[in-house]
This record gives C-alpha cells, sequence and structure tokens, in this order.
C-alpha cells in the first residue's frame, strides 16, 4: 500500500465516520425525544449538534486536542533540538515545517494532530525532550511526520473531538435523566418505558462503540507510521530505543484523557490504571512487539 | 472501426496521463534541487562569519582559512548538481580540519559566538543531508519510471533521462590528518 492509497482511504474513513456519526447521534436524540414525547425536536437538535462538532472537528479539531491536552507552543530557543529536528525531517518528507508545542509534563509522549500536511501540529511532553537524545528524538518525530504526511492526523483527530462530544453528551443525558427524575413527576405516567430501556442501552452502548472506533483507526497506523518514519531517518536503532525508553516509563500522562489517547505515540495511560478490559481495548500495539519489528529492519 | 477508435481514444489518454506524470515527477526533483541549494547558501553565508571567529584566536593557521574560504567559493559558483556536491563535500573536509584546529585553543572553544556557530554548522549540515535524501528519493521515482515497461517506451520518445544522484562522496567520510606546525 502507497501512501497515496493511505491518504484517500483515511479522507473517505473521514467522511464514513462523519456520516455514521450524525445518523447515530441524531436518532439518539431521536430517541431521547421519544422518552420525554418529542422526538422531531430532538432528532433536530441531536441533528444540528452533530453536524456542527462534525464540521467543528475538521476545521478546529486540532487547536481542541490542543487545549485539551493543556499544550504550549514550543520556541527555537527553548527547545532547539526539537525545533531543528522537525524542520529537517520536514525538509527530508518534503512537507512543510509542522507548528510545534510542548506539554509541561514529565511523563514522555508525543502526537501529531491538524487536518493536512499544511495545518499540522507536532506536540510532545518535555518529558520526552528532555529524556530522548537526537537520533532518538528524530525517531520519533519522524513517526509522527509520519502521520501527518498520510493524514492519520485527520481522522484522528475528528475522531478524539467527536469521542469527546459523545462522551460529554452521553455524560450529561445520564446526570439529567438520573438527577431530573423526582422533579417532574407529573408527566412521568405518559413515558413509554420501552424507550426508557432502549435509551439505557443505547447509553451503555456508545462509549463501547467510540472506543472500538478508536481501536479500528489505530493500532496498525502505528506500525505504519514506525516503518514510514524509519524511511525518513534511516536509522530504526533510533526509534527503538526510543520506544524502549517509553517502555520503561510507567509514569501516565496527566493531561490525556480517553478521547484524545489515540494520538499518542504510546499509551498515556500507562500500566498503573490498565486492567484486563482496558488492556483487551487498549488503543495502542503492545510496545515490545513494535520494538521487536524495528530491530529486525 | 468504433472498436479501433475507441482503442486509440484509451491510448491517448493513457499517453497524455504517463507524459504529465513525468513532468509531475521532473518539477519535483527540480524543487527539491532548490531546496537543496537554499540549505547550502545559508551554509555559505555562516562561513565568514566563523572564519573571522576563529581567526580571532588563532591567526597563524592561514593555509587552514585559506582552504575553507576556496572551498566556499567553489561552492557559490558551482552550476550543476554533481559541481554542488563535489564544492560541498570539499567544504565539509576543510571545515573539519578547521574545528580540528580550533580543538588546539581552548579560549576559543570556551567562546559562546563560536559554540553558536558550530551549532548552527551543523545543523545546516544536517538539513543539507536531508534536502539532498529528498531530492534522491524523487530522482529515485523519476528513474524508476524511465527505465519500467510500459512508461520507458513515452520517456524515449519525449527523450527523459534518468537524473543523477546527489552523492556525499567518500571524501566527507574519510577522517581528518591534523598537523600542528
Amino acid at each position: 500500500m502507497t501512501v497515496y492509497n493511505q491518504i484517500s482511504e483515511n479522507k473517505t474513513k473521514t467522511f464514513v465516520i462523519m456520516f455514521f456519526f450524525i445518523l447515530i447521534f441524531s436518532s439518539f436524540f431521536f430517541l431521547l425525544g421519544k422518552y420525554f414525547n418529542s422526538p422531531w425536536g430532538y432528532f433536530f437538535l441531536g441533528f444540528f449538534i452533530s453536524l456542527a462538532s462534525s464540521i467543528g472537528s475538521y476545521f478546529y479539531g486540532d487547536k481542541l486536542v490542543l487545549m485539551t491536552t493543556g499544550a504550549q507552543k514550543a520556541d527555537k530557543k527553548t527547545f532547539f533540538d526539537f525545533y531543528t529536528v522537525a524542520q529537517n525531517l520536514s525538509i527530508a518528507a518534503g512537507l512543510p515545517m509542522p507548528s510545534l508545542y510542548v506539554i509541561k509534563d514529565s511523563s514522555p509522549n508525543a502526537f501529531a494532530t491538524g487536518r493536512d500536511p499544511k495545518h499540522s501540529v507536532v506536540c510532545a511532553t518535555t518529558g520526552l525532550l528532555e529524556m530522548m537524545d537526537r537520533t532518538e528524538l528524530e525517531g520519533v518525530i519522524a513517526h509522527e511526520l509520519s502521520h501527518v504526511k498520510n493524514f492519520d492526523i485527520l481522522l484522528a483527530s475528528i475522531v478524539a473531538v467527536l469521542v469527546g462530544t459523545l462522551a460529554l453528551i452521553s455524560d450529561w443525558v445520564m446526570r439529567s435523566m438520573w438527577w431530573g427524575r423526582g422533579s417532574d413527576d407529573d408527566d412521568r405516567s405518559s413515558r413509554n418505558p420501552i424507550f426508557f430501556v432502549l435509551l439505557i442501552i443505547s447509553l451503555i452502548l456508545t462509549p463501547i462503540i467510540a472506543t472500538i472506533i478508536q481501536l479500528a483507526i489505530s493500532r496498525k497506523r502505528e506500525y505504519l507510521a514506525d516503518a514510514s518514519g524509519v524511511l525518513l531517518t534511516r536509522y530504526p536503532e533510533g526509534l527503538a530505543r526510543a520506544l524502549e525508553k517509553l517502555k520503561n516509563n510507567s509514569q501516565p500522562l496527566r493531561k490525556a484523557t480517553s478521547s484524545t489517547a489515540h494520538l499518542f505515540i504510546d499509551n498515556p495511560f500507562k500500566k498503573k490504571n490498565s486492567s484486563w478490559f482496558i488492556n483487551l481495548f487498549s488503543t495502542h500495539p503492545p510496545i515490545e512487539e513494535r520494538i521487536r519489528i524495528l530491530k529486525n529492519l | 472501426m468504433i472498436y479501433a477508435l475507441g482503442f486509440l481514444g484509451v491510448l491517448i489518454v493513457y499517453l497524455v496521463a504517463q507524459y504529465n506524470g513525468f513532468i509531475v515527477l521532473k518539477t519535483r526533483i527540480q524543487e527539491a534541487l532548490s531546496g537543496i541549494d537554499v540549505q547550502l547558501k545559508r551554509r555559505a553565508d555562516l562561513i565568514p562569519n566563523v572564519v573571522e571567529t576563529v581567526k580571532g584566536y588563532a591567526k597563524h593557521e592561514k593555509g587552514v582559512f585559506a582552504e575553507v574560504t576556496k572551498a566556499r567559493t567553489a561552492l557559490m559558483g558551482a552550476q550543476s548538481p554533481q559541481e554542488k556536491a563535489q564544492a560541498d563535500n570539499m567544504l565539509s573536509g576543510a571545515l573539519k580540519s578547521l574545528f580540528a584546529v580550533a580543538e588546539a585553543y581552548p579560549d576559543l572553544k570556551a567562546n559562546t559566538n563560536f559554540q553558536d556557530l558550530q551549532r548552527q554548522l551543523e545543523d545546516t549540515e544536517d538539513k543539507v543531508a536531508y534536502s539532498r535524501q529528498f531530492y534522491n528519493s524523487n530522482v529515485l521515482d523519476f528513474n524508476t519510471k524511465v527505465q519500467m515497461f510500459p512508461s520507458s517506451l513515452i520517456a524515449n520518445a519525449f527523450a527523459f533521462k534518468p537524473f543523477e544522484f546527489f552523492e556525499a562522496e567518500e571524501e566527507a567520510k574519510k577522517s581528518v590528518k591534523v598537523k600542528f606546525d
């Protein structure tokens, strides 16, 4: 599969995901409306919220991601190695220079976001920048630039925003249903219990669906980005050593949320709060496997 | 008759697409080459500063300064990619002996201005290497297309010739002999 196939595949998947997001979201609101006896009003409310967040995620997804992770712009003087490595590798990849951001956190990690190479962002934690030497940093940045080049960033950023919206809304509905029950029991008798059950089921299902979408888009991509990143640096050892360092760090990244987790080069939650269930639904391939593949290149 | 026309139509569309494919790749190579030029120029622009700084501490090393300046002039005057590659390699060699000389002057090594220049030079050297890599990967794409069947037929018809790679020669990899006299 060439880079060009990957690009068109990513663009198609982006639109498919947006479409299904709007569809599922609107029908969910329709159900909610049925419960409150005003299906179409709720349907249109859901339709517009989902449409707006889809369009918003396309144009402002990167900014939202940067905001939730608390990233700040990196300048050349303070982050000389980060800046020059990113500049050099964009030259090698024939890409415009991405904007660079840092997260002040000692847990090493990095991600890329944006909608296309012209509007791309590469972000690293200060922990990563301190821990890695130049060749290792080159490995990591080349990995991120590969995500930029093949438009993984578009799909991943949109999924981050949409999953975030979903989480926010289902949380809100859950709460308002929980707390709103006592106050207006005058018309409760007219509400259909079947829709209530359906609503509960879909409330339980949405986060699971969201996770599955995250899984589907992120695992294979990490291997691909590793491989095409090495094509840029011509030095698999650098990335392998960087991943080794990421593996040995057990400190979770504080600012990462479940909706942005799949963006990162390594799972930001680490082992501390992972159960067998989370491992099953892990957004990242096992890092040992990635190192093994790189060592065999 | 209709089939013949249809076949001819498909053939023409194919030819045009192939031809345009060549042009796209060729433009990309030219763009990559100008990318190398930008970095080479940045590098050449740094040299006078470096030479001046080193001169302030090591006036007597005239041979090294002359060599660096000569290599810089050669680089500025180089026209073809091959000439540029050669001149750049020469400059790398000359700079290596310049920095080897600088090792003998602790005051110079401690000078922050010198350290900064050294860092900048290293950085442009990396950038030259990476832009060369981008150029070469584009040349590889083009040359593959020129030589592969059936696009080779079109390459022949329109006289598309394979490009030369921009190569780092052995000279840059050789270790430097340092003479103190």
